[in-house]
């Protein structure tokens, strides 16, 4: 279990989170909502352990994780950013093989082991026609998913390969491994959207691995995520099950919006339609 | 616009074993490389040696016109390019991956200008040479990049934790034109003999006449060194950017400082020693990139001995182009390095 215990962060004196408590459990599935600004971000970034909390504490199955080395802590908690932006030219290959980064020693070079990783976690996010490709040549799309077979590959446990003995976390909850993922879908087309929800989550459920989701799309996190973390202005507003939080009221709390949520007949996630400023 | 790296890259190793045959074939190709420049290199000049002379074990080495030559002449000159050459390629790389930016210099950040200054004011205000004789001079533009490299890395990590790659260049880029201002300023007061002195400084001289700058270079240039060894991983995820770095477990703070400390006094150390050399530290990493890729464990052995071996042969065509007469060696790699860093300027759009 990934835990936020009430946690404070501000840049500069500038508060940005407020005694925000959040729990993501083992296999959770989790998406957090919040308008332009109101710390989801931020949030990420403190959950990585990328950012140390001004107040409370982030515990990794109740662990703090400021006592936790980078390498353990890489080899558990992996973060997909918005976007990634390269200063040099690597191949698709080179940098899924960056994942193996907390596995090696200083002077170690990447072993068949780490291939073979490296290859099932192309596989597993479906870019391995994509292996000899350079990383700048890509769509938005495919960048985002070679990042994630990446991240993948950090995992100290072979999440892409479901027969690994050591593999599935369900025979061993003391180590959670989460994907951190920033607004997955802010630069993708709607087919691309799709396939980003499909492939997390197969993640979650074929590959055991937990989820947290930033994102500004309701409906993707609707169709998507079992529980919602919904911020404004650095405070939870809402969180539980999807179906519990999203609800117009909360929109209307949170975004100012009134919006129409209801079942999809074909889907059967709810849906969220914005009707009007409030 | 065909992108000439994405087809050479594209012949990457698709095995384990073949990286780490490439890290070998690298190392021991582009180390050949060097050594044998810096063999070749001492036979050329007005005097023509034979390289079978002057290892002729039978002839004393004081009878041996050849060997003293070869060994008291050239050889150090030879090295210390090599030495030189390979620093500031080395730095030229470690500090692109560092700012993140492909058109980083080693005298990006400042070193070389303070190196500069330090060396135009032992130059003018001539005293201490008397004191210390003929050492003042590299004494006294280490010193100077020295104090640069303190400057630029307090500015850079006085304002927030960490370590501010943007600060880091700004500072860098404001310190080079406050240096060359005060420089400018002081030659304007000086006296005609000292200024001419003081350029041709500035325009590289390899000529140390003995081994000892070399021996002086040698501890400071090998500890960068040995820095150098345990950062191309790590500066291959940099280029991620600091916080895909951070999360794949890398410590990035501890990174940032290893490189920018080490690439900055192998900088100062190789001014020191030759002079601001300009043009080495850009262009070598970037041809190393065209030939072996983007891995910083290829790109960084390569850019040490084609750095070593580049500046060797145009110290080479520098003393003997235009014989009798000897042309500035920064001259002859500003000339290649010019045009070819307008192209990669161009390229990159």
């Amino acid at each position: 279990m990934l835990a936020a215990e009430d946690v404070s962060f501000g840049y500069d004196a500038r508060p940005v989170l407020n005694g925000v408590s959040v729990s993501v459990p083992a296999g959770g599935l989790v998406g957090v909502l919040g308008p332009n600004g109101s710390g989801k971000t931020t949030l990420l970034k403190l959950l990585a352990g990328l950012l140390p909390p001004s107040r409370g504490r982030i515990t990794l199955d109740g662990a703090d994780i400021a006592s936790v080395d980078r390498r353990t802590m890489a080899r558990r908690v992996a973060v997909v950013p918005q976007e990634t932006e390269l200063a040099f030219d690597y191949s698709v290959l080179d940098i899924v093989l960056m994942g193996r980064y907390p596995h090696l020693r200083t002077f170690e070079l990447e072993g068949p082991n780490d291939l073979d990783i490296a290859r099932r976690t192309l596989a597993a996010t479906g870019t391995t026609h994509l292996e000899q490709r350079t990383f700048r040549t890509l769509s938005g799309g495919e960048k985002q998913r070679v990042v994630i077979a990446s991240a993948l590959a950090q995992f100290e446990t072979d999440v892409a390969n479901p027969s690994d003995p050591h593999g599935p976390p369900d025979r061993d909850p003391s180590h959670t491994r989460v994907l951190l993922l920033d607004e997955p879908t802010s630069s993708l087309d709607l087919s691309f959207q799709l396939a980003t929800a499909a492939l997390v989550q197969t993640l979650n459920r074929t590959h055991a691995t937990t989820v947290v989701v930033c994102t500004h799309d309701l409906n993707f996190a609707a169709g998507l995520c079992h529980d919602l973390v919904v911020l404004r202005d650095g405070r939870v507003i809402a969180a539980g099950p999807t179906e519990t939080v999203l609800t117009p009221d909360t929109i209307g709390a949170v975004y100012d919006v009134e919006a129409d949520v209801r079942r999809h007949p074909i889907t059967g996630h709810l849906t969220v339609v914005p009707l009007a400023r409030l | 616009m065909p992108d000439t790296t994405a087809t050479l890259s594209d012949r990457r190793p698709a095995t384990a074993g073949s990286l780490r045959r490439r890290v070998w074939a690298v190392q021991i190709g582009f180390g050949l490389l060097a050594v044998v420049t810096c063999v070749v290199a001492p036979l050329i000049g007005p005097t023509s040696i034979s390289l079978s002379r002057v290892f002729d074990g039978t002839i004393p080495f004081a009878e041996n016109v050849d060997a003293q030559i070869f060994f008291i002449a050239r050889l150090p000159r030879a090295i210390a390019g090599a030495l030189v050459g390979a620093s500031l390629a080395a730095a030229g790389v470690v500090l692109q991956a560092l700012l993140r930016n492909p058109l980083a210099t080693p005298f990006t950040l400042g070193v070389s200008a303070g190196a500069s200054l330090g060396a135009m004011l032992v130059i003018t205000l001539g005293v201490p040479l008397t004191v210390l004789g003929s050492a003042a001079v590299p004494l006294a533009s280490f010193a100077g990049a020295l104090g640069a490299l303190a400057i630029v890395y307090f500015l850079a990590t006085m304002r927030r934790q960490g370590l501010s790659t943007l600060v880091l260049l700004l500072a860098g880029v404001t310190l080079n034109s406050l240096f060359s201002a005060i420089i400018l300023f002081v030659q304007y007061l000086a006296d005609p003999a000292q200024t001419l002195q003081s350029v041709r400084w500035v325009m590289g001289n390899l000529d140390v006449g003995s081994y000892r700058p070399i021996l002086w270079g040698l501890a400071p240039i090998g500890l960068s060194f040995v820095a150098f060894a345990r950062l191309p991983r790590a500066l291959n995820l940099l280029t991620m950017g600091a916080d895909s770095a951070a999360t794949r477990g890398i410590d990035v703070l501890r990174t940032q400082r290893l490189a920018f400390l080490s690439a900055s006094l192998a900088t100062g150390a190789a001014v020191a020693v030759g002079g601001p050399i300009g043009f080495i530290g850009i262009i070598v990493p970037h041809l190393v990139r065209l030939l072996v890729g983007a891995d910083h464990r290829l790109v960084l052995p390569a850019s040490i001995g084609l750095g070593a071996a580049f500046l060797v042969i145009c110290d080479v065509a520098a003393r003997t182009l235009l014989s009798p007469m000897e042309l500035p060696v920064g001259v002859i790699t500003a000339m290649l390095g010019g045009p070819f860093f307008l192209w990669l300027l161009v390229r990159n759009r």
